[in-house]
């Protein structure tokens, strides 16, 4: 890894960092457990286009145990960790396949992030139940996905040039 | 604004992905209501909420033992056998939820204030006595 790609790597752990913290201050509460904006997506899916698809992945990977360690639960990281491995897997999936655009790719990020969670709520917790939220999930996720899309793609029109420039 | 704006936009694809996954989402959402439909026509609901809302919702026809978990720790377990719910076991201090008796009625509910969970009875049958000489 170059230094750039370093240093950038270190600015979007920042980012995403301060995003997840933003959104622990607003908490959505909308009866659903689970239901989440997921702001730090968009350093995330910048990243992954921006920087490379490698980088995007530490960073998935280290913003969740930082956010965990800081606002969270052990409990509370491993749902966030299967939502982010499983939602970064169909991400870069839906990436390669060149079919989607980044609104596209970020719901998909969106709704399996929130399928990885609730897979993992239901063998931790042993309730079938949660199965009920599922489909609510499914829409909050595709929903965000689609804010999530629309301002990473106005953000990569700003920035994709000046970070190819560096 | 964002459709045929090149490779940057949002694709026609992505719209295709966007109603599709938003259509499968309200047929998985029809088909649980009707499923739960099904279930509730079988009887009494007992109805689990932890502090206001809604946990999950078990017939009290089926012998179950559901171990509610609420983070930190802190648990109760409902069992349901026989027609009657009760709890069977709990983490708070002071266990009133556990010595409490089992509820078979509509509108009959148990309480743990420590662990903010109500379990209620729904849909069932009433309690053969007036209220008033109750």
């Amino acid at each position: 890894m170059k230094n750039r790609k370093i240093a950038l790597l270190g600015l979007f752990i920042a980012l995403a960092f301060i995003l997840s913290y933003i959104e622990n201050l607003l908490p959505l509460n909308i009866g659903i457990p689970g239901a989440k904006v997921g702001l730090a997506n968009l350093a995330v899916m910048v990243a992954m286009y921006t920087i490379g698809e490698r980088e995007a992945a530490a960073l998935s990977l280290i913003r969740v145990i930082l956010v965990g360690l800081t606002f969270g639960n052990i409990s509370m990281m491993m749902y966030s960790l299967a939502g982010a491995v499983l939602s970064f897997f169909v991400m870069l999936m839906a990436k390669r396949l060149k079919i989607f655009s980044i609104c596209g790719v970020s719901v998909l990020g969106g709704v399996f992030h929130n399928i990885g969670q609730i897979i993992v709520a239901i063998l931790v917790l042993d309730t079938q139940s949660l199965l009920y939220y599922l489909p609510f999930l499914i829409a909050i996720g595709t929903i965000s996905g689609v804010i999530i899309g629309i301002v990473a793609n106005l953000i990569m029109a700003r920035v994709s040039k000046t970070i190819a420039s560096m | 604004m964002f459709i045929g704006n090149g490779n940057q936009g949002m694709k026609k694809n992505d719209l295709v992905l966007i109603i599709g996954i938003l259509g499968i989402a309200l047929i998985v959402m029809l088909g649980v209501q009707l499923y739960q439909q099904k279930v509730a026509g079988g009887g009494a609901l007992v109805v689990v909420t932890v502090d206001g809302e809604e946990r999950g919702r078990y017939s009290l026809d089926a012998d179950i033992s559901e171990r509610i978990e609420l983070g930190d720790g802190t648990f109760n377990v409902l069992e349901i056998a026989d027609g009657y719910a009760q709890i069977s076991e709990a983490s708070c201090p002071d266990q009133i939820c556990v010595k409490h008796n089992h509820i078979r009625y509509t509108g009959e509910t148990i309480v743990c204030l420590p662990n903010k969970v109500v379990v209620s009875v729904e849909g069932g049958m009433d309690r053969g006595v007036d209220t008033s000489t109750y």
